[in-house]
């Protein structure tokens, strides 16, 4: 038995090729990235060595920093609305008729791409077509707000698709986690007495405690490297009040060939994803997990 | 409870109704859409918009690549997933953790970590603008996931039957290939799904490596489309939904499945 199943050329032969991909494709580039943002370069010629200017560049950098902040606002927000999910989740999972329908319905806008909700948004957004101006002109508003064109607003426009195309996937995680909860403990609460919220908020959410903690990481770390949907809603606009991190670099390095200064921006993105997924993880660490 | 059934039917409508919206002016003229209300019913469904955007332009070029680089993607990385899969939980050697690991962290890098230095290699490869750099990035950036999917699945399969294999003097190929990769087709049945939705719409790979038309899937190509299209919101609705209708048919056979595989797959991070 164990000769032939520890056959050193079978298991090289089963592991390398995906070790070689994931190798060659995601962490040699990964490290890579460090490297380039040390170096002034077009993409095509040779690359000069600058050192840290590159970085230093960024730290002075007022449109940097702009769009950090906004890349942080999302973050925020998208924590915050994950106590929304968890609370539709608690009511899904409760002993509902059709939960299995709402849930499907919940999840189909996360099937989609984000080109195709992008532009969906852009239509709903649309000052004088769009169905959420023309709801609100009905309703007696008489100058509606251009949503994607307004620097005050069009943040939060974005955040909104964001909602919707999340909502289904945070409320499933929950939801499976829900119901990985033993009936026999809600049961017994339930004999004590407890009402439905004192369940809900006092033995339910503390038991999935674990997987609250991977979403929040999750919805951080997603938000830190939100992407797709704004470049195409946006391009970050108007006048930057929409850009953030990972659509600024792409606009240093893609679009005006400034791929040493690019990637000093992408170095510094992955730098903070991987503190803040840390960080995340150690200031929501419970003493010792539940043990059902 | 009444009050809790209006709140979960909002967020349904919330959820659902935009998709409708858009259903509703892709059969719609440009008289119908701007001269009428945007929640109208389209008077004379013009279902000819979608014959139109189909033949037209390069739509169907598009989707053809889509599916093809989708199905190579997925088919290479449940194979390569399944081989390492195989490997750790069922071969004896020594690294295996470590090499369990080494494809774990794999799930915490953003791709844009990755994008210049990708962007550069498969240029000095000759890879650029060929549809082979598209199903090389999607495999390795799906193989964590994949694999890790895989794992929770092949723990629980019952080791007597390899066991009596080797007894019977079976090669660890022909176990591989006829004996545990089919006890796993209801597992591969969810990763695939999943790999299908992500290298379907996946958008920043095609956007960044490939340019011309000819290799150009349908997220990208429906963003240039939609862009010769500005005010033909009726053009616009169809190709939309050209790129969402083959999901929506996925999800509505195989719902369950791909339910199963967000909430397996979620726990990740």
């Amino acid at each position: 038995m164990n000769k032939v199943m520890s056959n050193k050329a079978v298991i090289a032969l089963y592991v390398l090729p995906a070790l070689i991909l994931i190798v060659g494709l995601i962490y040699g580039p990964m490290l890579l990235t460090g490297y380039y943002g040390l170096m002034e370069w077009n993409g095509m010629a040779t690359m000069t060595f600058v050192g840290i200017e590159n970085y230093i560049d960024l730290i002075q950098d007022p449109k940097f920093w702009e769009s950090a902040k906004h890349s942080f606002l999302l973050a925020f927000f998208s924590t915050l609305s994950l106590a929304g999910y968890l609370i539709v989740s608690l009511v899904l999972a409760g002993k509902i008729k059709g939960s299995d329908l709402f849930r499907k319905i919940y999840l189909i806008p996360m099937l989609l791409s984000s080109v195709a909700i992008a532009q969906l948004w852009i239509k709903i957004y649309d000052p004088n077509n769009g169905m959420l101006n023309s709801l609100l002109m009905s309703m007696g508003v008489e100058t509606p707000p251009s949503w994607l064109a307004d620097t005050n607003l069009v943040l939060y426009a974005i955040f909104v698709a964001i909602l919707w195309q999340y909502a289904g996937f945070y409320i499933i995680i929950y939801y499976a986690a829900l119901k990985g909860i033993p009936e026999s403990l809600v049961e017994a609460a339930k004999i004590d007495g407890a009402n439905p919220i004192q369940i809900a908020y006092k033995i339910k959410v503390p038991l999935i405690s674990g997987v609250i903690k991977v979403t929040v990481v999750l919805a951080i770390v997603g938000s830190l490297k939100y992407f797709d949907l704004i470049y195409v809603m946006t391009g970050g606009g108007p006048n930057g009040a929409s850009e953030v991190i990972a659509s600024y670099m792409y606009k240093k390095a893609f679009d005006t060939f400034d791929f040493g200064y690019g990637s000093a921006i992408a170095f510094f993105l992955l730098i903070i994803t991987l503190i803040v997924t840390w960080l995340t993880r150690k200031l929501t660490a419970t003493e010792d997990e539940v043990q059902y | 409870m009444t009050l809790l059934y209006i709140a979960l039917i909002i967020v349904a409508i919330f959820q659902i109704y935009p998709l409708v919206w858009l259903f509703q002016f892709s059969l719609k003229s440009n008289a119908e859409v701007f001269g009428m209300s945007p929640f109208s019913l389209p008077q004379d469904p013009r279902w000819e918009n979608y014959v139109r955007v189909w033949t037209d332009g390069n739509i169907s070029l598009y989707f053809f690549n889509s599916v093809w680089i989708t199905v190579a993607s997925v088919l290479l990385t449940i194979l390569l997933a399944s081989f390492v899969t195989f490997a750790i939980t069922r071969m004896y050697w020594k690294g295996s953790k470590l090499v369990l690991g080494l494809f774990m962290v794999g799930l915490m890098v953003p791709i844009h970590s990755a994008l210049i230095p990708l962007f550069s290699f498969f240029l000095k490869l000759n890879l650029i603008d060929h549809p082979l750099s598209l199903v090389l990035s999607y495999t390795a950036f799906n193989l964590p996931l994949t694999i890790m999917i895989l794992l929770g699945f092949y723990y629980t399969l019952p080791r007597e039957i390899e066991e009596a294999a080797v007894v019977d003097g079976c090669s660890v190929h022909r176990i591989f290939f006829q004996i545990t990769l089919p006890m796993t087709t209801p597992v591969l049945a969810t990763t695939a799904i999943i790999n299908m939705i992500y290298n379907w719409n996946e958008f920043v790979f095609v956007n960044t490596f490939i340019s011309s038309d000819e290799f150009k899937t349908l997220t990208v190509g429906i963003q240039n489309f939609i862009g010769q299209y500005l005010t033909d919101w009726g053009a616009i609705g169809a190709t939309l939904m050209i790129s969402i209708i083959p999901i929506l048919i996925a999800f509505l056979v195989l719902s369950n499945r791909i339910v199963e595989g967000i909430a397996a797959g979620s726990i990740k991070g």
